[in-house]
């Protein structure tokens, strides 16, 4: 009985395997979950790129979840050959278990970020509250809501942001920025998994006053969803978010796809990269390409997470990390 | 509006509480059952027809729906025989640890979704158990078909033992004890007794555990890799145009499911009507 | 019961256990094995940290009352569907058996769809100040949800196996319907019941899917157990996401005993009555 499980197990295998290998060049993106709409632009051009080039055809596999679940995967054997995720963290988790380099982030421009984002503001149409800034967001009768950090990556950025925030008023200092954030999630009555889910509770189900979103995500929640019933609210200050992309070095080696993945995140940099990014509402880095879109894009004063907190592992630790100040916020306590 | 069971004259007052009762029923089952089924519809046919057929003939859709019935067809005869072999044993002899061999078969049920498709991957994923071994022999099973049947089989293991189970201990054995007194082989037996007496029980055990095989989310959603076109069953592809914020989409896929839910259940009730008798026959007590 | 005339002992009790073993308690020893990660003190910390017993409280606590409220309405519906002929009965009866076949997930987004304050029901219940979607109340309703088919499909061939001549017997005895009920429809039901509560509070204990968009998710208030073990994943803490899986199983595998044994008692509780 055992065998013959054994041996339907790898008779399957090998029929997965073979069917993968019979394409002509194959790659593996895994990322999170708002860049479908982003690579499936992304990968259309680069194929196109790469077909002239080399006159290979390539093409390249989508798996999208949620940022932290996708870098477990990678870990527990996903043979993602590329992985474009939402923070450092979870391309450091990858790299801490040896499938890429632990100095990734300096093998690829600006932070091995090729393009940013920034926490905004949804809010309904009018904006009934007079949401102008984070500190409306604490004011009584008002609804936030923005998903669980714990759970989500993106929401990392969204605390951070919120954080940093407290940080740069006057007098502000870890106390005061702790006292700020905790009152904040007082103010949550949903906390979703993740960033989509999220969105849905505040779009599709009408709760909340403000969504605290990435501005990428609350544009094209506004084109998607929103016939107009939404406003993008701008605070005084907040985040430069950086999601970050990578090549799995042990992956790649074994599928001897090193040279089209590099090739890959390359083109994320490429001029043409840049404006796929720009018409997906992602910030892109190169200065021509952001002057074009500058319309979209409104001036806003930011810090990095560098500036305020170090990096992601220390980010992390101090506070998203089990017993750490999230929870020691006592949200719904 | 009520005919009861057997022609028996029957007082008013009896008839209103057999009213109020059957009131009771269907305002439960149309507020907890038809009303999310109805959502589904409603949803998935938002924006009209057309839409809703081109979101469903989409090639992410297509490959999903073959996978899922793949998955469902690999796992389901497998439970089929298991659920034999444990109701047979379960019911037919005694012998010590045979409550806790029932519960054993009921523990899938409690494991939750989440930690059913994490066991695979600390079994067989990169850091797991087999993991290393799997790799360096080239068989892929976690983010591949094998655990999304592997993972698919343990969520829906109880169903046919749990529908034999009561029905072959309210049959009771004086049948087959009969039929081997009488000479006949233990196929035999197995054959012309035991199978037709358990093949409407089975038949819906079947259907059970098909349409939760096609409809496991949680368990899947842990092994699957999300790789779309090639380890997306329907159920995940729900929930990524769903995030997508295609939400025509999303409820056409899901409606497909609860469609083929309604055919299967389809299925049982004009089985169960058209043989009818048959089943009441050998209904245990029926005889 | 006579064992030496039937076949098969060997063979049916080696496959099942076999299989059990390779697909349920192999996987499972895999979790416990890693559970062990984090230590006796690190499961001591984890177990009695307030947010964990919260989570707990929730998913167990919840499941032990919907797969009660299960227990009443799976018999009123099972008893209606078996006893009663009424036009849509087979319908009804098919659809029974939807919350198998929905996706959990489709499940969830539906119900959460339903009960939101701007839903189909939810518009009608925010008014009255009962909210359901994103408060425990919308676990409860997500819960019943996934176990009430477990109730009535054991019961339904149960109750219409049930011997008429016993109600018949009672009644021309002189015994009021509700007597008859209580007295004698009742007590024989019971091992179904408590088969049908064992597998709908099974079920409802780890619920994920169908939960997770209805329950809002606030620590200490709507999260449940298994979203804190995707939150400790989300940390690649397996060990810790380990040790809590081991300790939901063996709650429920604890309860699950308890019902098989509450079963046996009352198989011969009824053996001996007759």
């Amino acid at each position: 009985m055992k065998k013959f499980i054994l041996v339907l197990l790898a008779a399957a295998g090998v029929v997965l395997t073979a069917a993968v290998a019979a394409k002509d060049v194959s790659l593996l993106n895994v990322s999170y979950d708002p860049t479908r709409e982003l690579y499936r632009q992304i990968n259309t051009a680069f194929a196109a790129q790469w077909k002239a080039q080399h006159s290979d055809t390539v093409t390249i596999q989508m798996s999208h979840g949620g940022s932290g679940k996708q870098a477990r995967s990678v870990v527990d054997g996903l043979s993602a050959d590329v992985v474009t995720l939402a923070l450092a963290y979870d391309i450091d988790a990858i790299a801490d278990h040896g499938l890429l380099a632990k100095d990734w982030q300096t093998k690829l421009p600006n932070n091995a970020t090729p393009y940013t984002s920034t926490i905004v503001f949804l809010v309904r149409k009018g904006n009934p509250k007079g949401i102008k800034d984070w500190a409306d967001l604490v004011r009584p009768g008002v609804q936030v809501v923005t998903p669980n950090p714990k759970s989500s990556g993106g929401a990392r950025w969204n605390f951070l942001a919120a954080w940093g925030y407290a940080l740069k008023q006057p007098g502000g200092s870890d106390a005061t920025a702790k006292a700020y954030v905790s009152e904040l999630f007082k103010h949550v009555p949903v906390l979703d998994t993740g960033a989509r889910g999220a969105t849905n509770t505040f779009v599709q189900r009408g709760i909340g006053d403000v969504l605290i979103a990435w501005e990428n995500e609350a544009l094209l929640a506004q084109r998607q969803l929103g016939n107009n019933a939404f406003e993008i609210v701008v605070p005084s200050v907040t985040i430069v978010a950086e999601p970050p992309v990578a090549v799995v070095d042990s992956n790649v080696d074994k599928h001897g796809t090193r040279a089209v993945a590099q090739a890959y995140v390359e083109f994320l940099y490429s001029p043409q990269g840049q404006d796929i990014a720009a018409k997906n509402f992602y910030r892109p880095r190169a200065s021509d390409v952001a002057a074009r879109y500058a319309s979209q894009f409104p001036v806003v004063h930011t810090f990095t997470l560098a500036e305020l907190f170090g990096d992601w592992r220390k980010a992390q630790a101090k506070f998203f990390n089990d017993g750490a100040v999230f929870d020691q916020l006592g949200v719904g306590s | 509006m009520t005919v009861p069971l057997r022609s028996r004259p029957v007082a008013w007052p009896r008839r209103v509480l057999h009213a109020v009762l059957i009131a009771l029923a269907l305002v439960f089952l149309l507020l907890f059952l038809v009303m999310p089924l109805a959502t589904v519809f409603v949803e998935a046919f938002r924006q009209g027809v057309a839409p809703y057929l081109d979101s469903i003939r989409q090639p992410e859709a297509l490959s999903a729906i073959k996978l899922t019935l793949l998955v469902a067809v690999l796992a389901v005869p497998l439970n089929v025989l298991f659920g034999i072999a444990a109701a047979w044993a379960m019911t037919r002899f005694q012998f010590r640890g045979k409550a806790l061999l029932g519960a054993l078969i009921d523990l899938p049920f409690s494991v939750s979704p989440v930690v059913s498709g994490l066991v695979y991957v600390l079994l067989f994923g990169a850091q797991g158990w087999f993991g290393p071994w799997l790799d360096s022999h080239g068989i892929k099973i976690i983010f591949a078909v094998p655990a999304l049947v592997l993972a698919t089989i343990f969520v829906t293991l109880p169903f046919v033992a749990r529908e034999l189970i009561p029905l072959m201990q309210a049959q009771g054995s004086e049948e087959e004890e009969a039929a081997r007194v009488l000479g006949a082989s233990a196929w035999q037996m197995f054959f012309r007794v035991t199978l037709p007496n358990i093949r409407w029980a089975l038949l819906y055990g079947v259907l059970l555990c098909n349409a939760r095989a096609m409809g496991e989310f949680g368990a899947v959603s842990v092994v699957s890799g999300h790789i779309r076109g090639l380890t997306t069953t329907m159920p995940l592809e729900v929930e990524m145009r769903y995030n997508e914020y295609e939400y025509v989409g999303a409820f056409a896929v899901a409606s497909l499911l609860a469609l083929l839910a309604l055919v299967t259940l389809a299925v049982k009730s004009l089985l169960e009507w058209r043989y009818g008798d048959e089943i009441a026959a050998h209904a245990p007590g029926g005889h | 019961m006579s064992k030496r005339v039937l076949p098969g002992f060997g063979i049916s009790l080696g496959v099942a256990l076999a299989y059990l073993g390779l697909i349920v308690l192999l996987p499972l020893a895999a979790l416990a094995w890693k559970a062990t990660g984090i230590g006796f003190e690190g499961l001591i910390r984890l177990l009695s940290a307030p947010r964990t017993l919260a989570a707990l409280r929730l998913s167990v606590g919840g499941a032990v009352v919907a797969a009660l409220i299960n227990v009443v309405i799976g018999l009123l519906v099972g008893w209606v569907l078996v006893r009663y002929r009424f036009p849509g009965r087979r319908l009804f009866d098919a659809l029974v058996d939807l919350p198998f076949a929905l996706p959990t997930a489709v499940a969830g987004i539906a119900l959460t769809t339903l009960y939101a304050p701007n839903g189909w029901l939810g518009q009608w219940l925010e008014p009255l100040g009962i909210k359901v979607a994103y408060t425990p109340l919308g676990v409860f309703v997500a819960m019943v949800f996934v176990g009430f088919p477990f109730v009535v499909r054991t019961l339904q061939p149960v109750l219409s196996s049930l011997e008429l001549d016993v109600e018949e017997a009672a009644e021309s005895l002189g015994a009021q319907r509700w007597q008859t009920f209580f007295r004698v429809i009742l007590p024989m039901l019971a091992p179904t019941l408590l088969t049908g509560f064992a597998l709908a509070l099974a079920r409802a204990v780890g619920e994920y899917g169908s939960v997770i968009f209805i329950a809002g998710n606030i620590p200490m208030h709507s999260e449940i157990a298994p979203l804190l073990i995707v939150q400790k994943l989300e940390q690649f803490d397996y060990a810790g996401a380990a040790a809590l899986g081991v300790a939901m199983l063996s709650i429920s595998f604890v309860l699950l005993v308890l019902v098989a044994f509450l079963q046996r008692w009352s198989h011969r509780w009824q053996e001996r009555a007759t």
